[in-house]
């Protein structure tokens, strides 16, 4: 956003509020399926400035709180093993795994180290190729499209020391997942932003045409969020079920196609097990067997076994929408951003760590 | 010393640490004081309030846009002084040298201390090498330790904000903290962000004579602007609100942290300072510090309440309000 659109936020947000009131029929539940929203909501404030009974409830859109404490802990025993150089997204360093995190296994001299960009994971392996160099890549279909390039740049470069070790997972399904269990009461979906620059609108159609609920496609600026807002109550008021795009100058109807055949080109859909969720059809992705040999839970023993979440930990509920941070009762006391206990409090999206930074937007 | 490297021996305390001394940390540090080299450097002072502190500077890389390790460790003491209302009488200076380190590069850094020295107006009066084995750092490590003295009537602390202060920022923030993670290249970065690393004490004593009732003054380093306001507010008992549209970011900044997923009011500066005015001293105080090199940018971003002790809100530009906590852990970047 530039300067002067910042600066048009006091002017138009007022405005849009108003018709944000206008149309409200509450009590209304909209949820905010990314993180990035969740973030976004907080900071800007939004929360506080709603008409009263319009509640936004966070879904299951950030990854790393969505992925199992097994995963986490499947990565970090790979970081122990001799010569092996783990590279991740910053996001997952603090998050714990059953008994350890990243940063403590950084912090006791595991070579872990943090990327912003999957290609940077296959320049680390171009370097240290003495190395057995491990990407854990854990993300939606946002990132996916970058991490199948990168699996192709080290098959390009003929690199044997890269390895991925897949812990990606796809929105769609997990929607459908959460509907389909008819226990969470939503009346719209805010729908994520980046997901669907690469997805576009057709794969969230089911949500209106098989469970009649609206949803917007919606951009991360505080303005994007509160239009998004209007347009759920509007379709309401107009007795409409719709999927409708606000992110305009992002999202293309039809998606990005060139990085969706990367996507299908690397990689093939999988039932895969989500953190609060259970075990979703064809909602994750691994490697296609073409690309078998740089599958690193195919090419490495992995010495560790699942674990149950945190006993107490409400993170999977919190997912779905069933409860609200302060319902756990570990929220605030066990369970801090110095000392998480479940994935929703230690990411940086995760709606526990908005709530306990950000005052629970009040 | 070009083309040398920094031994072992260079720390053992032979000839070789004299020569050290003598010959590249001395001409940069040439004062009276210094030059007797005695164990304990003497301060001529008259009665009055001294203040005094320490802080160790591990800055990876070495150097950035806007500064050094070197410049860093003379401003950031030398601020540290300043924010207590203290004139600065002089610091000490202790290397921690890696085995292996380029003379050349230490000459570097040697300067650039020497350069902050004289735009602080402040002497290097003590010091102290100590050399480790190759491996067991990275580079060069700097301790300064800072003691000035408070003048008479200036009493600033964290705890004496009031209900109805008005805060004030000399520039926009974050500047520093993005510098450095660019210069760092970890995630292929690319900008033109400078570090606003800079000695403040001069810009301190001119606000002092223009407002000498300045309630408190911190420089938000480490932590940032949010992690300062939230200590403040704390050690006052008392409640803080801050304008978001009255922050000044600089718009690389705030995309880098768009990108990265860092919140800007956490962000080291090195540079900047916040103070806590009575209400009827603002204007005049502003109108001084603008007229100060470093005091161009200075902006009034909030005020001090009875309500919410120990808060800091944050009123953002589409008037809602969230909270800003105290910083927990480094600021890592997300994935999307």
């Amino acid at each position: 956003m530039n300067p002067r659109k910042r600066a048009d936020e006091g002017k138009l947000a007022p405005i849009l509020l108003r018709e944000i009131s206008g149309l409200a029929d509450p009590p209304l539940r909209f949820m905010e399926v990314c993180g990035t929203h969740t973030m976004s909501i907080f900071c800007s404030g939004i929360r506080s400035l709603l008409p009263e009974g319009i509640e936004l409830i966070s879904g299951p859109g950030c990854p790393v709180c969505v992925t199992p404490a097994g995963e986490i802990d499947r990565a970090i025993a790979l970081s122990q093993l001799d010569g092996v150089t783990l590279v991740t997204f910053g996001d997952l360093m603090w998050v714990p795994g059953s008994s350890t995190s990243f940063h403590q296994e950084k912090a006791m001299g595991g070579d872990i180290r943090v990327v912003l960009s999957p290609l940077d994971a296959v320049e680390i392996a171009q370097e240290e190729h003495g190395r057995k160099v491990i990407f854990f890549a854990v993300g939606f279909e946002t990132t996916s499209p970058a991490i199948a390039v990168a699996v192709k740049e080290a098959r390009r470069r003929g690199l044997v020391n890269f390895y991925l070790l897949s812990s990606q997972r796809l929105i769609p399904p997990a929607m459908r997942a959460l509907l389909s269990t008819g226990r969470v009461r939503i009346d719209g979906f805010i729908l994520p932003g980046h997901v669907s620059v690469i997805i576009g609108r057709g794969p969230y159609l089911f949500i209106a045409r098989e469970f009649g609920l609206p949803g917007v496609i919606t951009g991360f600026e505080a303005l994007d969020i509160l239009e998004g807002i209007y347009m759920l109550l509007r379709q309401r008021r107009e007795g409409r079920a719709e999927i409708e795009i606000q992110y305009r100058r992002a999202v293309k109807e039809e998606g990005n196609q060139r990085a969706l055949e990367v996507m299908g080109e690397v990689f093939e859909p999988v039932d895969a097990r989500w953190r609060g969720l259970g075990l979703i059809p064809e909602s994750g992705l691994i490697l296609r067997e073409e690309f078998a040999g740089m599958d690193a839970s195919r090419a490495f023993v992995i010495p560790c076994e699942d674990k149950a979440d945190p006993p107490g930990c409400l993170c999977g509920e919190i997912l779905q929408g069933l409860k609200s941070p302060p319902d756990c009762p570990l929220f605030g006391k066990r369970c801090t951003p110095e000392d998480p206990v479940g994935p929703c409090m230690v990411s940086s999206e995760g709606s526990c760590a908005a709530y306990y930074k950000y005052g629970g937007g009040q | 010393m070009k083309g040398e490297r920094i031994l072992l021996a260079h720390g053992a305390g032979g000839k070789l640490s004299h020569d050290l001394l003598r010959e590249l940390f001395l001409p940069f540090f040439n004062n009276d004081i210094l030059r007797v080299l005695d164990d304990s450097a003497i301060i001529p002072t008259e009665p009055s309030k001294l203040a005094f502190t320490t802080d160790s500077y591990v800055v990876k890389p070495l150097s950035f846009p806007g500064g050094d390790i070197g410049r860093l460790a003379i401003c950031g003491t030398v601020n540290d002084l300043a924010m207590a209302g203290a004139r600065p009488l002089g610091l000490s200076a202790s290397f921690i040298l890696e085995e292996g380190f380029s003379i050349e590069d230490l000459e570097k850094v040697l300067s650039s201390m020497r350069e902050a020295a004289e735009e602080a107006g402040v002497m290097v009066v003590a010091g102290d090498t100590k050399v480790v084995e190759h491996g067991a750092a990275e580079g060069l490590y700097i301790t300064t330790t800072g003691i000035g003295v408070v003048p008479e009537g200036v009493d600033i602390r964290g705890s004496k904000a009031r209900s109805g202060d008005w805060i004030i920022i000399n520039g926009p923030i974050g500047d520093h903290e993005i510098a450095v993670l660019i210069a760092r290249g970890d995630f292929s970065l690319q900008g033109e962000t400078k570090s606003d690393c800079a000695p403040l004490n001069g810009l301190v004593e001119a606000m002092l004579k223009a407002c000498p009732d300045i309630h408190c003054m911190r420089d938000p380093t480490r932590g940032g602007l949010a992690t300062v306001l939230w200590e403040i507010a704390n050690a006052s008992g008392v409640g803080v609100v801050i304008e978001e549209e009255k922050v000044l970011i600089r718009e690389e900044v705030r995309v880098v942290c768009d990108l990265l997923g860092f919140d800007p009011y956490y962000l080291a500066n090195e540079g900047k300072l916040i103070a806590f005015v009575p209400e009827e001293e603002t204007e005049g105080l502003l109108r001084m510090m603008k007229a100060h090199r470093l005091g161009k940018g200075a902006v009034v971003i909030g005020r001090v309440t009875a309500e919410n002790p120990g808060k800091v809100l944050l009123r953002t530009r589409i008037g809602g309000h969230r909270l800003l906590d105290p910083l927990s852990d480094e600021q890592f970047p997300r994935i999307c």
